[in-house]
């Protein structure tokens, strides 16, 4: 501890577990929109994504509540949440938010959008497997083209009400920082704004990374004109952004209000390395300078697909710094601005590193079981073949 | 929308919706605590609880009753405003078993030196001594009596 | 009056409405407290303060306050000549210990005396999900400490640092105002315990409690009135250096 805080103030309340839980739930709404840009902008480059983005986002929303339940103190009293929520307060408004999304645009969208796939392994699947798919068909059958039409246009209206729920999902994440007038580095409304579109960002190079892999773990060709698209958006996303970051850093710096000088100790000084190297330079400038390269040179195939690969990947290491900078740097220093504490990751305990590296690759393992359950990919590939072998 | 079994699907979907929907109510009417909202947007029944802790203070009301002679002895010295368990401690347990629960008396020279021993930030007209150079070693209670402390012009108690 | 059967079974429900009613106002550990005749409140006397810590000290003992955290505790400031926007502060162990001795050089030295400011418009009330932080209809902010998530929202939403994570409850903890002292017409711990009179319960609903003649005729402040909390915690004298 350095200088002086309010003596309750020195441990820190909110662990590296609440940054990783606005990560996630970024990610979910930036894979969302950009599932959305094809079924409601029509923008026909990114179908090859469009389902694997939604299932992306349904893995990461699974997995989103498990760092909260692991940080509460009494996790065993979360439904509390549910059956007396405290209507001003944005955390519990936020779990209906949550609930809405899951349920019925995300789950109901997905459904919708396989559920010929659902009937045709309903029917033709066995034993236990068959079972799962007839529950998962609700019993109806009927995939006439009128259906499937009706099917469609429901679909479409999901997405459509899906866009701004998905805003309203990390935008809320956004508003719980930002409405805490106690805290000067939280409270700003820009904060919604700005975790939504970093969120996007997130979201989008999460889904370019995965679809990658995917295609590297099929043997199949990348789509080149997909993966344009999407890194193009995922530039234009990340302009804005930068442009946002920009605009707070701008206006704190010169308004220079009573917080202004403790907050710019901190960040030059335990937020040096998460915040200026990495968050900035590594996670936001070097992307976009990345990016901007293929906007303005014509690379080809194969230096496109690294570059941006790069990015993305230096892209999601810095909206973590960014998640990191928020939670953990609001709580490093004293609301009496004259002293500064320290964060100690731990380990093994409930709320250190390995929970939250485990809670990093669970979505990952949940992810590939959904693509085994709801194949993304219309044509014959070996998935296929192992259905029909293993049952 | 189109015919009835075209959309059939959907109605089961809603109709999930709605049981579960229902299901949550009727768990909800189930568990919520049945003195939630008896007096605001919290659960009615702590205020029970929070007002029922018992005291580990009694209050100087419950010393003057068994003590009226040291409160009164104390009311007339410069100590009068200080309360009994100020110095002597939490004695709550005593006042209600005083036969069996003696209280522990306080040790005088750190009791006194952290109100009396000087500090910068003590207001300027409160009686402050450097504890080394104001009979060092001695027991405060040597000279002063904690219940009455003041000494008269003379040097007399 | 000879009431039939009829009668009788017409009129228990509305009895029992409004015994409910009657009993409403009365949480059933304090016969003779009526919540809606208090409105409580505290001043602190920053020229009567001489940082004995007796105060942090009683509390913990009245609450069983678990060591390193403080329902209430004690900062002192030294601020030099004009520079009230930087004055050095130290509060070693909340001051439960008293405090070693401070700087002489030019500039003024005082302590104050800090714990849960009872606001009216609460921030951390506002943003409990559950309702486990709530305001009492006699003013006090408490915690239900059976019902707490242990999400930690609150502690973050207060501004004056006066909430901590208990521990053992592993719920947010902090001052309760000696709940179970007042509303059996006694006074709080650390006011109890204060021998100078720095700190002093207020009832601010009744006409006859001191701190109404005391609000007319001194400098009272409250800490961060920029926030608006509608804090009911006032201070005598103190000084724009304090944070």
């Amino acid at each position: 501890m350095e200088g002086f805080m309010y003596p309750n103030e020195v441990e820190l309340q909110w662990s590296i577990l609440i940054v990783l839980y606005p990560f996630l739930t970024g990610l979910v709404a930036g894979a969302f929109i950009l599932a959305s840009l094809e079924r409601v902008f029509r923008v026909e480059e990114v179908k090859p994504t469009y389902r694997l983005a939604l299932l992306t986002a349904l893995a990461f929303l699974i997995v989103a509540p498990l760092p909260l339940q692991l940080h509460l103190g009494h996790p065993e009293r979360s439904l509390e949440m549910y059956l007396t929520p405290h209507r001003s307060s944005a955390m519990a408004m936020f779990g209906f938010v949550y609930l809405w999304y899951l349920m019925v645009v995300l789950v109901v969208e997905i459904w919708l959008d396989y559920r010929r796939d659902i009937v045709r392994l309903a029917e033709s699947s066995r034993g236990v497997k068959g079972l799962f798919y007839r529950i998962l068909a609700l019993g109806s059958y009927n995939v006439s083209p009128a259906a499937l039409r009706i099917d469609d246009r429901v679909g479409w209206i999901i997405t459509l009400i899906g866009i701004p729920s998905a805003f309203l999902l990390h935008g809320y994440v956004g508003f719980i920082f930002g409405s805490v007038k106690a805290n000067p580095w939280w409270s700003t409304p820009l904060m919604p704004v700005v975790f939504l579109f970093s969120a996007m960002v997130s979201g989008i190079a999460l889904v370019l990374l995965v679809y990658m892999l995917t295609c590297a773990m099929r043997h199949v060709a990348i789509d080149m004109r997909c993966l344009d698209t999407i890194a193009k958006y995922l530039f234009y996303t990340f302009v804005i952004d930068f442009a946002l970051e920009m605009l707070d850093l701008i206006h704190r710096i010169y308004e220079a209000d009573e917080s202004f000088r403790s907050l710019d100790f901190m960040v030059h000084t335990r937020l040096f390395y998460s915040q200026i190297l990495i968050q900035i330079f590594l996670g936001t400038l070097a992307p976009l300078a990345l990016l901007s390269l293929t906007q303005l040179i014509t690379f080809s195939v194969a230096a496109r697909r690294r570059i941006y690969a790069i990015s993305a990947a230096l892209t999601l290491v810095g909206i973590f710094a960014m998640r990191w900078n928020v939670v953990i740097g609001g709580q490093l220093f004293s609301k009496s601005f004259l002293g500064y504490t320290s964060y100690k990751v731990e380990f093994i305990t409930r709320e250190g590193l390995l929970s939250a590296v485990a809670l990093m690759i669970l979505p990952f393992a949940i992810l590939y079981v959904l693509i085994k359950i709801l194949p993304p990919w219309q044509e014959k590939h070996p998935v296929v073949a192992e259905a029909q072998g293993d049952d | 929308m189109g015919e009835f079994k075209d959309i059939a699907h959907l109605i089961r979907l809603a109709g999930v919706f709605l049981i579960g929907l229902i299901l949550f109510l009727v768990f909800r009417s189930v568990t919520i605590p049945k003195s939630f909202g008896r007096y605001g947007p919290f659960r009615g029944a702590a205020l029970v609880e929070l007002s029922s802790r018992p005291l580990a203070f009694a209050g100087h009301e419950a010393c003057e009753n068994c003590h009226p002679d040291v409160a009164e002895l104390k009311a007339k010295g410069v100590h009068k405003s200080i309360n009994c368990e100020s110095c002597h401690g939490p004695l709550a347990k005593h006042a209600d078993d005083p036969g069996n629960i003696k209280p522990v008396l306080p040790d005088v020279a750190q009791l006194c030196i952290r109100c009396h021993s000087e500090n910068i930030a003590k207001p300027a007209g409160f009686p402050q001594v450097n504890v080394k150079e104001h009979f060092a070693g001695q027991a405060c209670n040597t000279c002063h009596k904690p219940h009455s402390p003041g000494f008269d012009a003379g040097g007399k108690k | 009056m000879i009431l039939n059967r009829r009668q009788i079974l017409l009129l228990l429900p509305a009895a029992a409405v409004a015994w409910d009613f009657v009993l409403a106002d009365n949480p059933e550990g304090s016969p003779n407290y009526k919540m809606s005749d208090h409105w409580w409140g505290m001043l602190v006397d920053i020229t009567k303060c001489i940082g004995c810590g007796s105060c942090v000290r009683a509390c913990a003992m009245e609450n069983d306050v678990p060591e390193g955290y403080f329902r209430t505790w004690i900062e002192r400031y030294h601020v030099s000549d004009w520079h009230i926007e930087n004055p050095q502060v130290d509060s070693p162990k909340g001051g439960m210990d008293g405090f070693p001795p401070g700087k002489t050089e030019n500039g003024k030295n005082f302590f104050v005396p800090k714990m849960c400011n009872q606001c009216v418009d609460s921030p951390c009330s506002q943003v409990c999900p559950v309702g486990a932080t709530f305001h009492t209809p006699d003013g006090v902010v408490l915690v239900d400490y059976d019902y707490c998530l242990g999400c930690r929202y609150c502690i973050q939403a207060c501004p004056y640092g006066c909430r901590f994570f208990h521990p053992k409850k592993h719920t947010a903890d902090k001052c309760t105002l000696c709940y179970h002292r007042i509303t059996k017409g006694l006074t709080t711990a650390c006011c109890e315990a204060c021998p100078t009179g720095a700190r002093q319960l207020a009832d601010l609903k009744n006409p006859n409690d001191p701190i109404h003649a005391f609000l007319k005729t001194h400098t009272v402040q409250v800490l961060k009135p920029h926030l608006a909390t509608g804090s009911k915690l006032f201070y005598n004298s103190l000084d724009g250096s304090v944070r």
